[in-house]
């Protein structure tokens, strides 16, 4: 099993609900965030285009945050989700650096903190609060593993891209363009 | 301002009093919990309501953490205007409980030994005493219709029970002639049908949607920007006509960067095109339509190449475009847009998106307009209202005929003294609209409440408005209280319940008690004869076939359509509630009242040099100027920006994020600074900053003195004869990089 998640460019309108849904659903202190909004202008009046994304942690095969970890609390989970135990982290901050997406935060209470696909919901069978809200519906999820989930099905039918491929970290969130 | 009978006061610090009784409310909803036995349940408790962030209304539940405290709302999937999926607004209403800067208790405005003017915080029966006593005072010397009402949102409908149980219908609501009335009067007058709300677009299945300066997606109308989406998904082209490059026109097959204010020039090309190509639907015209001739004759002028010179669209874009939509057709939508109160002939230019959509044969049609099931449930019984000896309208000298609701800003005009009137409008219940902010001439509202024997506001936070109440009355947020039903038209109707997720917070009240507890001490409690609100809703409910029980259960009820009649079958009678029971492409009604009957361009006023036309909108996580003080939604955005194209930054030497105050043509000067955003995405012709931002009142702590307010530039206002909507977009800006302590208190 391997988690993805595939987010549709043309179709997200930056509404930032998936923030917000994000913050309420995972008791994410206001003032901090586990996905965000990156809207890109390219262009002059009045040939213009933006690219809106929402971004989050990519949940890489190939993780810098897992690597670099002292403790062992960043580490992978069943189905590639890559995640943080609270208790093990020693807020060293190292992965919040080693991050090529900025994806992790220090919370308040002392350790680091970042998104899980939303785990508990998934474990239940449920969408990730962030796919479950979204107006838009730009958001796909679903296992890579199998053909039939949504993920896998969209990602067959579109162009897709990752970000910053160059560094080599296997994402697991794609960009529908 | 030491002349005014009425200063302006801030919400003063709570006090321990009233920071005890709230308390005591908290505590009171823990121990309530505990005893219930929901700690520790492993399916967390939810209750149903439905969203007052903004009009949408958006049914959804709410859920509770372990501790019993309000987490987080999500949507009801029964529910077809948001299909389970509430907007950022929606799900950070969670931010308008929680927020410590809310109302807490009844304040009343009292003079001092020496005449300073302050809120004192009483009882509610001290502030209900209050009330009915002026109330009955005006009644008396100058009668019962001196009284009128200003509202948005769920509290409306209570304080207008008792407004026309006292013998008003002073009614008003902002949303129709500073937002949504032209388009109103437009559609009637040419398919004898307005398009209330939700409006009834098939946006899902069409194949080409016209956005005219409507920026869905910015503008979180749920159910809308959720069927663009889908649309976008199966390939529709979206042409969108705005001087800004917004978000919807990045989505866009076509982006028509028009000239601001040349919107009708535009329009009356495309009809043109349409008609001169035979691109226009001839059996549905001639079926169905009135005035075709007339029509046709009148747009020859209007080329593509006169157009041009106007809008600055090129001719074979705008030739493009109309064939796209005519390719479409009849699943074309011109979006008819929501707040449409733009230049004063709005009414004209929405009859022009009509005609337009008309021709394309769009009404009545799969991917067009559906007609909308539209069921009501019955009102609990209550004594027949009196009928009201007069109303708003006698104020207006005849003017504004086709109104075909109370104007907030008439309303407001009629509470000036002037000799034309013979009786000035006394007293206001404004319920859930910050008029400040709403209402376009500032100083003009501000006069009108100076004139005012009482003023009672009903809110959730310390807006501006409250400052200048005789009377607060802090109502507790939607997630606390019951309210009426929401009964919603769509593709079917559906009812929607809200109870109460959590007792209220602090000295809070629910809007119906505060309206029935008045109008007992009037001698009107038979108009509120239930004695629980539940007992009401059950009421009410089982007249449908439901039940408070069920629907506390399931949140939404869907009410089947009673015929199949969402669209127009081929080929079959209509009749249209028009004067000649046709669409009309040559309005009777507005030639009978001396308007033009067919759309006419007339120039607007353009910017003297330096200046630039103030435009205006929506952000997605903000609704008005209601949410600026939001926790959850200030942490997605906390202030607004001032467009600027970078041709322009670089003229004034303005960078990004620098802070400078907007001018108007008058002299006015914003209240507080705007950082410059310096963007591609706007004309250079143009700035834009989103509405809502600016507020005056410290008491709102993380939305004071945080960007700049449209409203306190928007002086110059354009009137539209025909109904009265005020546009408001006929104001310029310039920019100063600091100013003077004296000017704008």
């Amino acid at each position: 099993m391997r988690y993805a998640m595939a987010i549709d460019t043309r179709k997200c309108v930056g509404c930032s609900d998936c923030v917000v849904a994000c913050q309420t659903e995972n008791n994410v202190p206001i003032g901090y965030c586990r996905d965000w909004v990156v809207e890109v202008t390219d262009g002059t009046y009045p040939q213009l285009e933006i690219e809106i994304r929402s971004e989050r942690c990519n949940h890489c095969e190939n993780s810098p945050c897992v690597r670099c970890c002292p403790t062992g609390a960043s580490h992978y989970e069943a189905g590639g989700l890559v995640l943080v135990t609270p208790h093990k982290c020693i807020g060293c901050g190292a992965c919040v650096v080693s991050c090529p997406y900025d994806a992790r935060y220090s919370h308040p209470d002392g350790y680091v903190d970042k998104c899980t696909f939303c785990m508990h919901r998934i474990q239940k069978g449920q969408q990730p609060a962030c796919v479950e809200v979204c107006p838009t519906k730009c958001m796909y999820f679903g296992d890579l593993d199998d053909p039939n989930s949504d993920v896998s099905r969209v990602l067959k039918k579109r162009k897709f891209k990752t970000l910053i491929p160059e560094a080599g970290t296997k994402p697991h969130v794609y960009y529908l363009i | 301002m030491s002349g005014s009978r009425r200063d302006f006061i801030k919400i003063s610090a709570l006090s321990a009093a009233g920071l005890l009784l709230g308390g005591h409310y908290v505590q009171s909803a823990m121990s309530g919990k505990k005893s219930a036995g929901n700690l520790g349940s492993a399916v967390p408790l939810r209750t149903p309501t439905y969203c007052e962030v903004c009009f949408w209304q958006c049914a959804g539940w709410v859920y509770k953490n372990e501790k019993g405290d309000i987490q987080k709302v999500v949507g009801n999937d029964d529910d077809p205007n948001c299909n389970g999926r509430l907007c950022p607004r929606g799900t950070g209403g969670v931010g308008m409980y929680h927020d410590e800067d809310r109302l807490k208790t009844p304040l009343l405005r009292i003079k001092d030994q020496d005449g300073n003017q302050t809120f004192t915080e009483v009882s509610w029966e001290e502030a209900f005493d209050f009330i009915a006593e002026r109330l009955q005072k005006i009644k008396e010397e100058h009668g019962p219709e001196c009284i009128a009402l200003f509202t948005h949102g769920s509290g409306g409908n209570y304080w207008g029970n008792m407004l026309k149980a006292f013998g008003s219908s002073n009614i008003a609501a902002p949303s129709y002639s500073q937002c949504r009335g032209p388009r109103e009067v437009a559609f009637i007058t040419t398919f004898g049908d307005g398009l209330n709300s939700p409006e009834p677009l098939d946006i899902r299945d069409t194949r080409c949607l016209v956005l005219i300066g409507s920026h869905l997606g910015e503008n979180m109308h749920n159910g809308q920007v959720q069927e663009m989406s889908d649309a976008i998904d199966k390939g529709a082209a979206i042409i969108t006509v705005d001087p800004r490059y917004s978000t919807a026109a990045s989505k866009s097959k076509f982006w028509l960067p028009i000239k601001p204010a040349t919107d009708i020039a535009l329009l009356l090309s495309w009809i043109r095109e349409i008609i001169n190509n035979g691109w226009y639907d001839k059996e549905y015209i001639n079926q169905y339509a009135y005035g075709f001739e007339e029509l046709k004759n009148h747009v020859q002028p209007f080329t593509p190449e006169w157009a041009y010179g106007i809008t600055t669209i090129r001719p074979e874009q705008i030739r493009e475009t109309a064939r796209e939509m005519a390719n479409a057709a009849p699943s074309v939508i011109i979006h008819p847009g929501r707040h449409v109160t733009w230049y004063g002939d709005d009414t004209q230019r929405l009859r022009a998106v009509a005609i337009l959509n008309a021709l394309l044969g769009s009404w009545g049609r799969r991917g067009g307009f559906f007609i909308p099931e539209k069921k009501s449930v019955p009102e609990y019984p209550h004594p027949p209202y009196p009928a009201p000896r007069r109303t708003w309208r006698e104020a207006m000298n005849g003017k504004y005929p086709l109104a075909d609701l109370a104007l907030a800003s008439g309303v407001c005009d009629a509470t000036i003294p002037s000799p034309d009137l013979d009786c000035s409008i006394k007293a206001w219940i404004v319920n859930g609209t910050n008029l400040i902010m709403t209402l376009p001439d500032q100083k003009k509202t501000i006069d009108a409440i100076n004139n005012l024997e009482l003023m009672v506001v009903v809110d959730t936070m310390p807006m501006e408005i409250t400052g200048y109440a005789d009377v607060v009355l802090p109502e507790c947020t939607y997630l606390e209280r019951w309210d009426d039903l929401r009964v919603a038209q769509g593709r079917n109707s559906s009812v929607a319940l809200r109870m109460p997720a959590a007792e209220p917070k602090y000295n809070t009240k629910p809007a119906y008690w505060m309206a029935k507890e008045v109008a007992i001490r009037l001698g009107l409690g038979a108009y509120f004869a239930w004695e629980t609100f539940e007992e009401k809703l059950d009421w009410q409910l089982k007249q449908i076939g439901s039940s408070l029980e069920e629907m506390k259960r399931i949140g939404v009820k869907n009410l089947p359509r009673e015929f199949d009649d969402l669209f127009f079958a081929p080929g079959d009678d209509h009749e249209f509630y028009t004067n000649t029971g046709k669409i009309e492409l040559y309005s009777t009604a507005l030639a009978a009242e001396g308007f033009d009957p067919m759309p006419v361009y007339t120039p607007h006023m353009e910017p003297p040099a330096g200046y630039y036309h103030l435009n205006y909108g929506r952000a997605p996580m903000h609704t008005f100027s209601r949410t600026a003080n939001n926790p959850n939604l200030v942490d997605l955005m906390d202030e607004n920006t001032v467009w600027v194209n970078p041709k322009v930054a670089n003229e004034w030497g303005l960078t990004n994020g620098q802070p400078v105050y907007l001018e108007n043509q008058d002299g006015v000067i914003a209240k507080f600074p705007v950082k410059v955003r310096v963007t591609e995405r706007i004309r250079f012709d143009s700035v834009y900053i989103v509405h809502g931002f600016g507020h005056a009142d410290k008491k709102l702590s993380r939305a004071y003195g945080k960007g700049a307010s449209d409203a306190d530039l928007i002086t110059r206002v354009l009137m539209d004869p025909i109904m009265g909507g005020t546009g408001m977009r006929g104001n310029f800006v310039t920019f100063r990089f600091n100013k003077e302590s004296e000017v704008q208190s």
